[in-house]
């Protein structure tokens, strides 16, 4: 049966939860009103005020909590209610929660869910993709999903996981996204990219929302010749350079797609990382697609202008598959 | 204090992968001057020396005589001396090296730019399966070489492919009072490049006569002039290369490539001129011959000539040839029927300037002839076509415009 992206988070949640007592939630909304996109709906009445905690607007105060109680050996899981608000919690995430482990040896089994992203036509606070300010920290696991499975899979090896991982569920693809999901356990291994479409001409590297529009213009782009791989990391931090590079190695152009902006994201560093250990096997420059260097517009007509999408990818996928 | 300096085999042309030791200059433990020639070394595109990039002593030979080396690879190292050291600057063999100008090492070329750039993947590609990357069509931006050119052209040619036909060479039975002699690179890559040439290309020789009185009349009167002023001879050779290239303009198939991927027209006109070596030939190369003048010409001519002779040209001056000019007449030939050098399509003999009876309006008068010969690839060229140009060429220099030598 086919489920959406957000009923994949919730199970995943529903089934931790379940299976483990040391696993809580804090956030804000996520109790009596069911989260602010209701994907905790039902779980105060199920699992109880202690272990399903609503919290004042207090981001880095309830990031601190959990920190503690994660110490303490707890399973917290922090609902950001949009990714936009984690920079509240910055210096917890920053300074504490990816240190800890390697000042006094301790775990920090934290997840911290963050509903990021834009084309929900909601402004410049509501939308925003700030994966890339937690990229360059050590200490900490970032994954970013692109389907149902991917959802479920991931967000249970994020609560399994020792170490604190900041879970980037996306938005538009709540409802949007809809996929069948194995039965059962199942759990997806953090730090695995996978190849969502084989292709021989461009490899696409790409996560998130932008898998979809990157395998729409896969298929614009098929009857004129040009097969698009595309490669959904799903896993930011650690990066699974190994898959990115066999698939360089097998079309000799790479392509990076993201919706965050451009300067400064994720694309520069995968471009870096093949320019030192897969250069011998570029046969074009490498090339990103990426937001533009603003604030996401509200006007529904300027943020379609600003995003990527199957259309910007494929006339990017088509100067290089001629370069 | 002291340090160890590699000497390593030189990147001499981007097809080059190897070359060959052929002779080391200095014995291990002999004391060496910064850019002394250290060790000669033969590829199959040209022989060169390279210079010690240190003063020191050479301490260890890796890569002994005759033995061949990947491009990179170290061949010795030189243990460096410190400047007050045991070694006096003042080395008398310092002096010597100075005179090696041509062997600094700035100026062993890198890998050479080539006029269309080459990507990382396609070039590490080429490498690995031997191929001339000028021989493949480009169908990328600007005409570049993508990877997937390549891969065509690979599989294509190992389609194409077949076993070489067996030739029915004599069994070898040397009797008691023949010699055998060595066969040196030089030799060697001779060898090979006129046979491929023969087996690659359908050759035809067209061969027209040439009036050149008028030339031969400018020549005598103005040589010693001229070469006072330029430090150069006034040769026939010069006039037929500057008809030539004004030829070339007008026919460009003969400045071209005849490849799987289709018939290539080069851009660019780079003239190889034929120079005989003491022990067998090499071709260095006019580049861009048509941007140049008569004089420019020939004082390249004058100069890649005698750098072949000594030995001292660079990988850059034998490449990149899109048509051959070959002096026929410098041992006396008449006529001959010249080998084309591959991948170009077309190469130019041109036969001894004689004094002849010649019919000319039903009398009979002396005049100073020559034979033009073209040999041309027969797959490309037909004959109408080449005695077009070859008609091009005769009425050049027939009808000389010797203004144009200033």
């Amino acid at each position: 049966m086919e489920i959406t992206y957000l009923e994949a988070i919730r199970q995943a949640l529903w089934e931790e939860m379940d299976r483990d007592e040391r696993v809580f939630m804090l956030g804000e909304d996520i109790g009596v009103y069911g989260g602010a996109f209701k994907i905790t709906k039902g779980f105060l009445e199920k699992f109880g005020p202690e272990r399903v905690i609503d919290t004042p607007l207090s981001e880095s105060a309830f990031v601190g909590a959990a920190i503690g109680a994660a110490l303490m050996g707890m399973r917290p899981i922090v609902e950001m209610q949009f990714a936009d608000f984690i920079a509240c919690a910055f210096d917890q995430i920053v300074n504490m929660a990816a240190k800890h482990h390697y000042r006094i040896g301790e775990p920090v089994p934290l997840v911290i869910r963050a509903p990021y992203g834009g084309g929900i036509n909601a402004g410049p606070y509501h939308s925003q993709c700030p994966e890339a300010w937690f990229f360059h920290v050590a200490g900490l696991k970032l994954v970013a999903p692109s389907t149902p499975r991917d959802a479920k899979g991931l967000l249970k090896a994020s609560i399994r996981d020792p170490n604190p991982v900041i879970y980037f569920e996306h938005k538009y693809l709540y409802r949007h996204m809809k996929g069948e999901v194995p039965e059962g356990d199942h759990v997806v291994p953090i730090g695995k990219a996978e190849v969502k479409r084989q292709g021989s001409t461009v490899s696409v590297i790409t996560y998130g929302a932008m898998v979809q529009h990157s395998l729409k213009a896969a298929e614009q782009l098929m009857p004129e010749g040009i097969d698009l791989e595309v490669v959904d990391l799903r896993t930011l931090q650690p990066m699974d350079l190994e898959t990115i590079i066999a698939s360089v190695e097998k079309t000799g152009r790479a392509m990076v797609v993201h919706e965050a902006p451009k300067t400064g994201g994720i694309g520069g560093e995968i471009a870096a990382l093949l320019a030192e250990e897969a250069f011998r096997c570029l046969d074009a420059p490498i090339v990103r697609v990426a937001s533009p260097d603003t604030p996401i517009p509200f006007s529904p007509v300027l943020e379609e202008a600003y995003l990527p999408n199957a259309d910007k990818i494929a006339i990017k996928a088509r100067e290089l598959a001629r370069f | 204090m002291d340090t160890m300096t590699k000497i390593v085999m030189p990147q001499m042309g981007e097809s080059v992968a190897e070359g060959t030791v052929v002779a080391w200059l200095k014995k291990v433990g002999e004391v060496v001057a910064k850019d002394e020639p250290l060790v000669a070394i033969t590829t199959d595109k040209v022989d060169f020396e390279i210079p010690s990039l240190a003063a020191g002593v050479l301490s260890e030979i890796l890569v002994q005589e005759g033995q061949v080396a990947p491009v990179g690879a170290v061949l010795a190292y030189i243990e460096e001396t410190a400047p007050t050291g045991a070694v006096p600057p003042e080395s008398p063999k310092a002096e010597e090296a100075a005179t090696v100008a041509h062997a600094t090492p700035a100026e062993i070329p890198p890998a050479p730019r080539p006029e269309t750039w080459y990507s990382p993947a396609v070039l590490e590609l080429a490498k690995e399966h031997g191929v001339d990357l000028e021989q493949v069509r480009g169908t990328g931006t600007e005409g570049r070489v993508t990877r997937k050119d390549l891969l065509d052209f690979i599989a294509r040619r190992s389609k194409a492919a077949a076993p070489a036909p067996q030739r029915g060479a004599e069994p070898f039975a040397a009797a008691a009072q023949d010699q055998i002699l060595p066969v040196s690179h030089l030799r060697k890559a001779i060898a090979e490049n006129m046979l491929r040439s023969k087996q690659t290309a359908p050759h035809v020789t067209q061969i027209h006569e040439v009036d050149m009185t008028a030339i031969a009349r400018y020549r005598e009167a103005n040589k010693d002039a001229f070469s006072r002023q330029t430090g150069i001879n006034l040769t026939f050779l010069s006039f037929v290369v500057q008809a030539a290239v004004d030829a070339l303009r007008g026919h460009p198939l003969l400045n071209a490539s005849y490849t799987d991927e289709g018939i290539v027209l080069k851009r660019a006109l780079n003239i190889g001129i034929a120079v005989a070596l003491e022990d067998g030939l090499i071709v260095p190369v006019l580049r861009e011959a048509d941007k140049k003048g008569f004089l420019t010409l020939a004082k390249e001519s004058a100069d890649l000539a005698a750098r072949a002779r000594e030995k001292r040209l660079s990988p850059e001056d034998v490449q990149r040839g899109t048509f051959t000019v070959n002096n026929l007449g410098a041992f006396g030939a008449l006529m001959g029927t010249p080998i084309i050098v591959q991948p170009q399509v077309g190469i130019l003999g041109f036969g001894r300037v004689v004094k002849r009876p010649v019919v000319i309006n039903d009398t009979i008068g002396i005049r100073s002839m020559a034979y033009l010969c073209l040999s041309y690839d027969h797959r490309l060229i037909d004959g109408a076509y080449a005695g077009a140009f070859l008609n091009h060429v005769q009425a050049n220099l027939e009808g000389f415009d010797f203004s144009t030598i200033q």
